[in-house]
């Protein structure tokens, strides 16, 4: 078996690389755009007009009570129909998917960290004559952002894993190398163990950081 | 004592009428009627539950009155089709517990308001911000982080972060209830400072002591309504209403 692997590292090493850099593009598309898409969600999940948080609330719950594949499927299907003059890439699709299933959880991300700065900060700058937007803007979500960074960065570990559902639709990830390679050489546990490890590994590493920056985070107050 | 003023000659700056307030069934301001004038320097006192605090937040709107009118430079400023952000900018408020924006320096803490606003450029907001530090003596935490300061040094910090907008009124709610007491005599030395330069301040106070020397006027407040009031002397030597007498004989 070591034999195998040392065989496929040398032979695919290139594609499992650039199916990490997929993997990871993936994630951090998701999270990025996730992370503005999260912050109007929660701001209209905690604003006082009625229609705004229906919208806002019946969008984070579709997404978080439906399986993240099946979401996968549909805008990778809808979204050739809806805008076929664009011409969008499978990579567009699933990328777009995954940020709306990024946003719904970053939402409630946001939400919690919105709802943890004391309103006295709200009041103090109110008080001071600055509109809710104002305040919002340059109060409340630079302390929010702050308080939830570690929690975004859990996400984006999360995310990292479940960009492995996007190789259903052979986007280049690191499971769609997988694929493709156990395809050519009817190899099946040893490129697994390959991309387990290379998984283990990114997270892992980026779990650990996310514990020093949180640390420091503590430190700064 | 504070020189002789006679608050009645002085113009009015804010006027309160029939002011209601219900927290559910709770009555919390059973209809007050009260005038300040400018320059005058008052205090709220009166047991916990009095109302005080809602009828001083009553009158920036950070709690809206159930009914009632509040006269502010001309404009029913309780009227809800007015925008209060313009004429808050005109109303200082110091709370309890600070309220610093911890995620900014000192000085921008103190600047924020003033260019977000449009009230003053940049450089013009950061040299006012600079000799309102000298004034409460906390020039050498310009850049600090808030965090790094005492509890005395925070209040000093909201109450001139309040005055960078050049206020005509400051609302002081319980300054100093929140502080050890060997930093209670910091802020109330500049609270002192304000009234001598005839800045109006309505003032939230437990603080009898301070009442009695710094103010003009003391409003007894019990039940939601103002039950006496009337020069310190007076009010804190003479009391009238038996509610007061009550009051007094436990505080002092």
């Amino acid at each position: 078996m070591l034999v195998n692997i040392e065989k496929l590292l040398v032979k695919y090493g290139m594609s499992f690389v650039n199916g990490l850099g997929t993997t990871l593009l993936l994630a951090l598309v998701a999270v990025a755009v996730g992370c503005v898409i999260g912050a109007l969600v929660a701001i209209m999940r905690l604003s006082k007009s009625r229609v705004l948080n229906l919208i806002a609330t019946i969008y984070t719950e579709i997404i978080r009570d439906t399986p993240l594949l099946l979401q996968l499927y549909f805008f990778y299907f809808l979204l050739p129909d809806l805008l076929p003059a664009l011409k969008l890439s499978k990579f567009t699709c699933i990328a777009v998917a995954l940020i709306i299933n990024s946003g719904a959880y970053m939402s409630e991300v946001f939400r919690s960290g919105i709802q943890s700065i004391d309103r006295g900060q709200t009041e103090a700058a109110r008080s001071l004559g600055l509109s809710a937007s104002q305040t919002m803007i340059r109060i409340i979500l630079p302390q929010a952002f702050k308080n939830v960074l570690p929690a975004m960065c859990n996400e984006f570990v999360a995310i990292t894993k479940e960009t492995s559902l996007a190789s259903t639709f052979y986007v280049g990830d690191l499971m769609t190398q997988y694929q493709t390679i156990s395809g050519k050489t009817y190899l099946v546990l040893e490129p697994l163990i390959i991309i387990g490890i290379i998984y283990f590994v990114v997270t892992f590493t980026m779990s650990k950081l996310i514990a020093v920056l949180e640390r420091r985070l503590k430190a700064d107050d | 004592m504070t020189e002789q003023f006679d608050y009645r000659d002085a113009p009015e700056l804010i006027r309160v009428e029939d002011l209601h307030k219900d927290f559910g069934s709770l009555k919390v301001l059973a209809g007050i009627t009260e005038t300040i004038h400018k320059g005058e320097v008052v205090s709220l006192i009166g047991p916990s539950g009095s109302g005080k605090s809602t009828f001083l937040r009553c009158l920036n709107r950070l709690e809206e009155a159930t009914s009632g009118h509040i006269w502010f430079d001309g404009v029913d400023i309780a009227n809800k089709s007015v925008n209060i952000d313009q004429h808050r900018q005109k109303m200082g408020m110091v709370f309890q517990h600070f309220n610093i924006f911890p995620h900014m320096s000192v000085i921008d803490n103190i600047t924020l308001a003033p260019v977000l606003l449009g009230k003053k450029s940049k450089d013009e907001a950061i040299a006012q911000a600079e000799a309102l530090l000298e004034r409460v003596g906390l020039s050498d935490k310009r850049d600090s982080k808030p965090t790094r300061l005492s509890g005395g040094q925070k209040q000093r910090l909201a109450i001139i972060r309040a005055l960078a907008m050049e206020p005509e009124v400051m609302l002081f709610d319980e300054p100093t209830s929140a502080l050890d007491p060997e930093m209670v005599g910091e802020v109330l030395e500049v609270i002192k400072a304000l009234a001598r330069n005839k800045m109006t301040c309505v003032i939230v106070t437990h603080e009898m002591g301070f009442a009695r020397e710094v103010c003009n006027r003391v409003l007894f407040m019990d039940g939601g309504i103002i039950c006496e009031q009337g020069a310190p002397q007076d009010l804190f030597d003479h009391p009238q209403n038996p509610r007061t007498q009550d009051f007094l004989s436990k505080v002092l």
